[in-house]
């Protein structure tokens, strides 16, 4: 058992290691897709079915979508989807950004007391997992829903703010 | 003696264990689910070969030329309307040139009609094909054949962009935006059966809809309001997500030769080819499973037949009528389709979970309240469709045309 956690581990940080050195953005976001496979290797690793198939399912199945059509929509060349290094100023903006979000992510981790392994893992029916999701933490889901349209909207903004680079592309 | 256990309905368990009762224990699950996987195999395999021929036989018929009849069985030289054309297909396949451009993108080329495929083929391990016959039983078994189905776009997209050539590049645009449109509609449309059936396990849908109204209807999902709408959707939905005529808009012979396949060739083409058809016949499987009672037989007076042929039959059934539906519909263009989709699909499907959710709160109406119960839901599903469908085509349909008499 613990032998295909350290496999699954390894694949998962692997992949997401080399879509992070790769210049070649499809190829990152095609290796980040597998990626997000080992995420639910480990979930099934650890029993919970549920998880692993809906990760799939929202992951490799919309989310995958999304982030190719970005990168297609958005390249100047849609044949050429290499791109170089930017700005010194960005780069050390984004590993600040990454850092950061690392450390929200580890003190959250860290300061979370995890029960002792010893107790049997909870029969969580479809059922239960509704009624959980729809009332015990409906406030968390509809926070995550709000952070994930502004995020779009974001998103969509950013991408439509030169009219003059995207006329170029159109037909 | 029951049907549950009559000859016939045990008849795959037995010839299995004839197989395997002298392996010792230990050995004995791997040998029993290698068998399973190899009777998939090949049962889709060879359906998979003779829904082509079927297919290129109906169209023809319906465009008034006999199709394919002239490929004799070997050494006997006996045509029979051409039944060894599958056969010979394969083999045209697997001996012709496998051409990759210079310019493609090598591994992912080679990669994508192998992703798709082994995603189409993992599709098949959850649906309950028989009484006694379920692949693999999963809690959540209807959402891993979601999942699994979901990686094929991938391999779509890479198989375009690997390519290196406008068209399929073009192609694997479409099919993004296509298959992102219609995932929605999709999941939508089961969520019903699961809310009803209270359970994502197929083998506890398929059960959920056991059993007859007077001996006479049987209570499959397919005949309550909510059922029949959700069945609608989702079989629309699951044309668009196999690439399927009407919606073949990835392919698109005559505007983008073939789409994301134009640069494929030999036995590349043909897995592609193969996993198209694998995943319509899976979608139809899991339609059965979720909306047409599963392996139930229709009647009390025919489950003398056993349960694996009614699952046979209804497979027939509805890949017939997607054969029929490829024959008699335009392809849309790609704005009809993404407002198909949107504007659409995606609301009914909404009204419908609603829906749903009112049939399974009415659960314990009686007498003259059933009726009513049965009226309100009809209500909730006949009127957003007309109302939608009316305030749609506001100023695109009827079409007029104007110099034409």
């Amino acid at each position: 058992m613990t032998a295909a956690l350290v496999l699954i581990a390894v694949l998962t940080l692997a992949t997401a290691a080399v879509a992070l050195a790769l210049r070649n953005l499809i190829h990152s976001a095609l290796l980040l897709i597998a990626s997000w496979f080992g995420l639910a290797a480990f979930y099934l690793w650890a029993g919970a079915e549920f998880v692993a198939f809906a990760q799939v399912l929202v992951y490799v199945g919309a989310v995958s979508m999304v982030v190719l059509f970005a990168v297609l929509l958005t390249r100047r060349s849609r044949a050429d989807p290499v791109v170089s290094p930017d700005s010194l100023s960005r780069a050390v903006s984004a590993v600040l950004t990454g850092v950061a979000v690392f450390g929200v992510l580890a003190a959250a981790i860290l300061g979370t007391r995890l029960s002792p392994s010893t107790v049997a893992a909870p029969t969580a029916t479809v059922r239960t997992i509704g009624t959980q999701l729809m009332g015990t933490h409906a406030a968390a889901l509809l926070i995550v829903g709000m952070l994930l349209t502004v995020a779009l909207l974001g998103a969509v903004v950013l991408a439509a703010q030169d009219p003059a680079e995207t006329n170029q592309d159109a037909p | 003696m029951t049907s549950a256990d009559a000859f016939l309905e045990r008849l795959p368990l037995v010839a299995r264990d004839l197989v395997t009762s002298w392996l010792p224990e230990p050995w004995r699950w791997l040998v029993n689910s290698l068998i399973s996987i190899a009777v998939i195999l090949s049962v889709f395999g060879l359906l998979f070969a003779y829904v082509t021929l079927a297919e290129r036989k109906i169209l023809g018929r319906i465009q008034n030329r006999p199709g394919p009849n002239r490929t004799p069985i070997p050494f006997i030289n006996l045509r029979f309307f051409g039944l060894a054309q599958p056969f010979a297909d394969g083999i045209k396949a697997l001996t012709k040139e496998d051409l990759v451009p210079r310019g493609a993108d090598h591994r992912l080329h080679f990669l994508a009609p192998v992703v798709l495929l082994a995603f189409s083929i993992l599709t098949f391990a959850v649906l309950p094909y028989g009484r006694h016959l379920v692949p693999v039983e999963l809690n959540a078994g209807v959402l891993y054949f979601f999942a699994a189905g979901a990686a094929t776009e991938l391999a779509v997209f890479m198989a375009g962009w690997a390519s290196r050539n406008k068209y399929s590049l073009l192609a694997a645009m479409r099919a993004l935006a296509q298959l992102i449109s219609y995932e929605l509609p999709l999941l939508l449309a089961w969520v019903p059966v699961v809310l009803v059936a209270g359970s994502l396990s197929t083998t506890e849908i398929v059960a959920a809809q056991a059993g007859w109204k007077f001996n006479l209807i049987p209570h499959w999902h397919v005949f309550t309001p909510w059922g029949a709408a959700g069945f609608l959707i989702f079989m629309v939905a699951a044309l668009a997500e196999s690439n399927r005529s009407p919606f073949d808009l990835p392919e698109a012979e005559s505007e983008l030769i073939a789409g994301h396949l134009t640069e494929y060739s030999g036995f590349k083409y043909a897995l592609f080819f193969m996993a198209e058809y694998f995943g319509m016949i899976a979608l139809s499987g899991m339609a059965i499973t979720l909306f047409l009672g599963g392996w139930h037989a229709p009647s009390p007076y025919l489950e003398f037949i056993p349960s694996y042929v009614w699952f046979g039959a209804k497979l027939v059934v509805l890949l017939l009528g997607f054969i029929w539906i490829r024959a008699t519909f335009p392809r849309l263009r790609m704005d009809q389709l993404t407002r198909f989709a949107w504007k659409f699909l995606v609301p009914l499907a909404l009204i419908n979970l609603a829906n749903a959710a009112f049939w399974s709160l009415s659960f314990p109406w009686a007498g003259p309240l059933q009726l009513l119960r049965w009226l309100i839901s009809a209500l909730v599903v006949v009127g957003p469709f007309v109302l939608l469908g009316r305030k749609l085509s506001v100023g695109v349909a009827p079409r007029v045309y104007r110099y034409a008499t």
